[in-house]
């Protein structure tokens, strides 16, 4: 009788992991012949490696100011130039780089998990708090994101908190709090076409409670289009935080980000070309390769979806 | 077609409500208040602060001061600029048809270019023409706007030179060349870059949208019957596959319009032009509330309206809409 019993509810941990793995395996070998993805998939690779171990190994000193070599054009030495303050810009885009991303992956996390939690109750209760949560997303998207996300940034300044200003934390917090939205539609969209699938109904039959059916039931199932929106929105958050940071409502210098090294360079364009043209070429080479993943990563994911 | 528009603008009445509402929230989230500037200046004694208070109605219950905004609001009482002591809708009154002369002009272009480059990259599917105008609109959407503003700047005003005066090719911002005697060819120059940067801003996403739009239709039934009646394959496109497939390009650009405003402000902020993109983001890093308070207002408002436009334009080109 025990013997039986245990059969029928042990999980066959053997057999599951095959067939995860070869599930990986399979979105993996899907992934490689999506050839503009894996060369982003390359690209965001070296970037990633120099901004963690290019400091570690050259070292970097943000206080020591050779003023005697500033604005250099690129040279063998400075393969980049070096900025109003004599700094190497390379090494300053491998430290900047370091915000920039961060901030970018985490500001996806905050809203993906926003985005997910409004979506997938949204759709799976439906009804008026089906509506009321989509009403209000609609309203945010109603709203020019720039304005928004201006207005909250100078609310945060006024509150003058030493620690947090001109950190990074603040703008993961107003990026991730105000680019949810899409995240949401998807969630729920894929709730409201799961929930009314059979084996939902036989979750409910075996007396799973509704929040083990939202998530142990349905949102594994949503999951591919969650990570393909999630590396989408780790492009967007990049992008957002460095205009913010251009803007001077963002990352404060001396800490270094792709936006706020692109600010110092607007006013030195016309003699230092160039401390304008690199940190923003790394942007949009990092924002296209991660696009470029993302995309790879949603024909490798989802079969039916073409072109 | 006139119900559908007059129900159209009753539904826009609660949401500018509601944004009215956000606006006043937001306002007073920020600490300090409308007379944070004045508190450490050592000129305002605090009995003086006490009066102003009482002058603009901050001593009554937030409710009160919501409703004497918004009445205040409607009669055209739009407060006054801290920084410039003028009325700010004389302020946006000034701006905002700069803002609109610089988005119009840039919207149309990015049309006229994005609609042709769709339907040829769907038509000729998998064509070079189709992959290079496909990798080029996922660059546009990969690049910060403000940069690539920068860059035009370096390329042509810093960097290129005008082979006969010797100076930049072409300015670097503003609207017209101040002091020097108003001239179409002035007011031109002026506009090539900030317009082209708004141009480019847009166009990636109206050639995907037209181009997705496009295979889609050619899919459809009536194009083979239209092809099978022997038409010609340039009136099978234009005259029965366009109207249908320029549907998905309305229902995005109308989804875009709240875009259009950060790409206004980007491109204003980046040529010093002088419109209400520029105006907000002045009026931010100064603190100035009646000013940042009107151009929110007046962006919803505008948002709202040319919302509306999209969608009667929809229900133009899609009759079944007009019957839900």
């Amino acid at each position: 009788m025990t013997t039986t019993a245990t059969t029928i509810g042990q999980v066959d941990w053997e057999a599951r992991r095959g067939k995860q793995e070869s599930m990986l395996a399979m979105t993996w070998r899907r992934f490689r012949r999506h050839k503009p993805a894996m060369m982003g998939l390359g690209i965001i690779s070296i970037i990633i490696l120099g901004c963690v171990f290019a400091p570690l190994i050259l070292g970097f000193d943000q206080y020591n100011l050779p003023l005697a070599v500033r604005r250099q054009p690129p040279s063998l030495e400075h393969p980049f130039g070096t900025d109003e303050l004599g700094r190497d810009l390379l090494m300053r885009i491998w430290v900047g780089g370091r915000v920039s991303l961060s901030i970018g992956v985490s500001a996806m996390l905050v809203s993906i998990l926003i985005g997910t939690i409004v979506g997938s109750t949204a759709g799976f209760y439906g009804g008026w708090t089906d509506n009321i949560l989509m009403r209000f997303s609609d309203f945010l998207l109603s709203i020019p994101h720039l304005f928004a996300l201006l207005l909250a940034a100078q609310i945060v300044r006024t509150m003058n908190i030493p620690e947090l200003s001109g950190g990074p934390l603040p703008i993961i917090i107003i990026i991730g709090i105000l680019s949810w939205m899409g995240a949401s539609r998807m969630v729920r969209g894929q709730f409201l076409a799961l929930k009314v699938k059979e084996f939902i109904d036989a979750a409910r039959v075996s007396g799973a409670r509704n929040s083990r059916i939202m998530f142990r039931h349905i949102l594994p199932n949503a999951v591919s289009p969650i990570i393909v929106s999630a590396t989408l929105h780790i492009g967007n958050a990049i992008i957002t935080e460095s205009t913010l940071s251009f803007l001077g409502f963002g990352v404060q210098p001396p800490m270094p980000s792709w936006g706020n090294m692109l600010k110092t360079a607007q006013s030195q364009m016309t003699y230092a070309p160039w401390v304008a043209i690199f940190p923003g070429l790394m942007i949009l080479l990092t924002v296209i390769s991660i696009n470029y993943i993302g995309d790879g990563l949603r024909d490798a994911l989802d079969p039916r979806h073409v072109g | 077609m006139t119900r559908y528009i007059l129900r159209r603008l009753l539904q826009a009445i609660p949401l500018l409500l509601a944004i009215s509402i956000a606006v006043f929230a937001l306002m007073q989230a920020i600490p300090g208040g409308p007379l944070a500037a004045y508190e450490n200046n050592p000129n305002i004694m605090p009995e003086d602060l006490e009066r102003l208070k009482d002058e603009l109605g901050l001593n009554v219950p937030v409710h009160l001061q919501y409703f004497n905004w918004l009445t205040a609001l409607l009669r055209g009482d739009w407060g006054t600029s801290l920084v410039t002591q003028r009325p700010t809708l004389v302020e946006i009154g000034e701006r905002l048809p700069n803002t609109l002369y610089l988005s119009i002009i840039a919207f149309v272009i990015a049309l006229a270019i994005s609609i042709p480059i769709g339907i040829i990259s769907a038509v000729r599917q998998y064509s070079w023409f189709d992959h290079v105008m496909t990798t080029i609109a996922f660059m546009g959407h990969s690049i910060p706007v403000f940069w690539f503003g920068l860059i035009l700047i370096i390329i042509f005003n810093v960097t290129i030179k005008n082979p006969f005066t010797g100076g930049p090719l072409l300015p670097g911002g503003g609207m017209y060349t101040i002091g020097a005697t108003a001239s179409l060819e002035d007011r031109l120059t002026h506009l090539i870059l900030p317009a082209s940067l708004l141009v480019i801003h847009n166009l990636s996403g109206h050639v995907r949208y037209m181009r997705a739009g496009m295979l889609d239709v050619l899919l459809q039934d009536y194009i083979r019957t239209a092809h099978a009646k022997g038409l010609k394959e340039r009136a099978v496109i234009l005259k029965h596959a366009l109207k249908n497939a320029v549907l998905p390009l309305v229902t995005i650009i109308g989804l875009e319009i709240p875009g259009l405003f950060n790409g206004a402000l980007l491109t204003e902020v980046i040529f010093s032009w002088p419109g209400m993109g520029r105006l907000f983001f002045n009026s931010i890093e100064r603190a100035d509330y009646a000013v940042m308070m009107g151009v929110l207002m007046m962006s919803a408002t505008l948002i709202i309206a040319f919302g509306l436009i999209t969608d009667v334009v929809y229900a133009f080109l899609d009759p079944r809409i007009r019957f839900e």
